[in-house]
């Protein structure tokens, strides 16, 4: 996909953002420099992490969704809802109270994401059977390690597992359940409850899919909020009962870390939070680490359940979602199940070859690649290694790059600066400017408050 | 362009860091991905063989557009027999260190396999030299 049609979830208010360059030091792909006072996206390098919005101290990072109101351009208006939404909320909440609250809010229908795991989780088990050759095998389950994947590890994109994650398949199912019930296609929104940027990021520009079955997107925390306000409200008390099958253990833990990789069978190992991920890719890579048949690999740390829309601490969300049991067996109606979708499902699971997007290189071209290197590496030997983020790029060998692909100036060093003010090169009326260039000019007013 | 890691004797630790360091240059210098692993991967193998045998050596890249060569040069005890040690599965490691899980006999054979050229040459009681060479503008 070209780099120009990669959508972002994650946006950056100019007007809120105070350039204080936190997302900048915490960016995992080096994905934001410091421009005029305020923070900038390079965005064929962001894989939608979120990292820079938990550090963000002013909210100037959001991440964009759909408008509530959307759904009502439907007629009926699917809510797709994630495990880890019902863990949020105090053990004396019940899920009826909450499927309640999520109806009164405005939905016809409510389908856990994690509903298609049973018939996934076998599927998992065949393909890693199926093809030996790929080892280790990657899950397909985190968006932004797909990403991750595509621009940092460019030889592992052979190695993700080429089926549909949990939200896909369910996509699928609820459309074609209803469809089959004799409902028009056009009068169906499924709305998706994301607990994170990447996958908004995955639905609007799929990677590996040709379109996305989910109409729009809503935040966690806003639908949280709807939710947690009318239970309060002590609005709950007329519980509806979903008549549909019950998540099973494995579904309700799926998206916790271990609860995909605990059921491949080999050698699997589950790691979470994305600098993890990028240690242990960088030895995968070289073949340092050999026989490992599976990984599950997510982005947040406490995978989903640190999902960074979610309102309630992840490890009481994980604790929570760890304690649901699956409701006793004669409780569940096989015929309501998504097994009697199975054929139709299995016929559309699988996902297209995911393709390198590498955003390591300096050019196409080699030779001028190389040209660029040797003039990355003379300015890095002028450079203190301080890693001081005062030019506005993350870190000295990211600023030499940035010069060498010609975004950026060596004089927005300040210890050039100094130099260079010393030997009379540059005036301290220019040092300043340059300085302003990077951080704006707000910040230099003497008598700012 | 010509890049140059030296390698300490006996430091499992650090075994690895010149094979990282080179990758990065490789992906910054866009060369195919799955060329960029068959070149990680010899170079890591023999970088361990240096850890594990030598008495120290020292890794040097040359990259050009067409091809990438690598030399491994070390001071240590040669390999007596070079024809035996390029053989699958030979290896002159105890059957202590097999049990551990290394020693199968592969190492050179890895090399081999991932590179389009391997010359060695080895002096016993003086030390070795393994030349890589991998074409870039074969896929």
């Amino acid at each position: 996909m070209d780099s120009k049609h990669f959508h972002h979830a994650l946006k950056i208010s100019d007007d809120i953002c105070i350039g204080c360059s936190h997302c900048m030091n915490v960016c995992p792909t080096e994905a934001i420099r410091v421009r005029n006072g305020k923070a900038i996206l390079y965005e064929n390098r962001c894989v939608d992490c979120g990292e820079c919005f938990k550090a963000c101290p002013v909210s100037a990072i959001f991440i964009d969704q759909d408008d509530f109101k959307r759904i009502q351009a439907y007629k009926y208006r699917i809510a797709l809802v994630p495990a880890v939404f019902f863990g949020q909320f105090p053990e004396e909440i019940s899920h009826n109270q909450i499927y309640t609250a999520i109806l009164a809010n405005g939905f016809t229908h409510i389908y856990e994401v994690e509903t298609s795991v049973d018939l996934l989780a076998n599927e998992v088990k065949l393909y890693a059977k199926a093809h030996p050759e790929k080892k280790p095998l990657i899950s397909s389950f985190c968006p932004a390690i797909i990403r991750l994947v595509q621009v940092k590890f460019p030889a592992l994109t052979e190695n993700i597992m080429r089926l549909k994650p949990p939200l896909d398949i369910t996509a699928l199912y609820c459309r074609k359940e209803l469809t089959d019930k004799g409902i028009n296609p056009a009068e169906i929104g499924v709305f998706y409850i994301t607990p994170c940027a990447a996958k908004i990021a995955a639905i609007k520009s799929p990677v590996g899919e040709d379109y996305s079955m989910i109409t729009g997107v809503i935040n966690m925390d806003t639908l949280y909020n709807k939710v947690y306000k009318y239970i309060r409200n002590d609005r709950s008390l007329n519980q509806v009962v979903i008549p549909k099958k019950p998540l099973s253990k494995t579904a309700w833990q799926w998206t916790l870390t271990h609860g995909e990789a605990k059921h491949v069978p080999g050698r699997s190992l589950a790691i979470d939070e994305i600098h993890n991920v990028i240690e242990f890719l960088e030895k995968i890579e070289t073949d340092e680490i050999g026989d490992i048949d599976f990984l599950e690999l997510r982005a947040c740390d406490e995978s989903c359940a640190g999902g960074v829309l979610l309102s309630a601490n992840r490890f009481l969300v994980a604790e929570r979602l760890r304690s649901y049991s699956p409701v006793a067996k004669d409780e569940i109606s096989e015929k309501e199940s998504i097994f009697t979708y199975t054929d139709y499902l299995l016929r559309r699971i699988s996902i297209q070859p995911i393709n390198p997007r590498s955003m390591m290189k300096l050019d196409e071209n080699m030779e001028e690649a190389m040209r660029k290197m040797d003039k990355s590496s003379q300015m890095l030997q002028c450079l203190p290694l301080t890693d001081c983020g005062a030019c506005g790029s993350p870190n000295c060998q990211a600023f030499a790059n940035d010069i060498a692909l010609g975004e950026a100036d060596i004089r927005q060093c300040i210890f050039i600066q100094k130099n260079r003010e010393q030997t009379g090169e540059l005036t301290p009326d220019e040092s300043l400017e340059m300085l302003k260039s990077i951080w704006g000019n707000v910040k230099f007013f003497s008598n700012r408050k | 362009m010509r890049f140059e890691y030296n390698i300490e004797a006996g430091n499992f630790t650090k075994a690895g860091d010149a094979s990282s360091s080179f990758k990065k240059i490789l992906k910054q210098l866009n060369v195919d991905p799955q060329v960029i692993k068959r070149i990680v991967v010899s170079l890591y193998e023999g970088e361990v063989n240096i850890v594990a045998h030598a008495n120290g050596g020292k890794v040097i890249c040359d990259v050009d557009t067409s091809r990438v060569t690598i030399q491994l040069i070390d001071v240590g005890p040669g390999i007596p027999d070079i024809e035996k040690a390029m053989q699958a599965g030979y290896s002159t490691a105890s059957a202590k260190v097999r049990e551990m899980g290394f020693g199968a006999g592969m190492g050179l054979q890895n090399i081999k396999n991932n590179a389009d050229e391997l010359i060695i040459k080895s002096e016993v009681g003086v030390g070795t030299k393994l030349t890589i060479i991998v074409n870039l503008n074969k896929i």
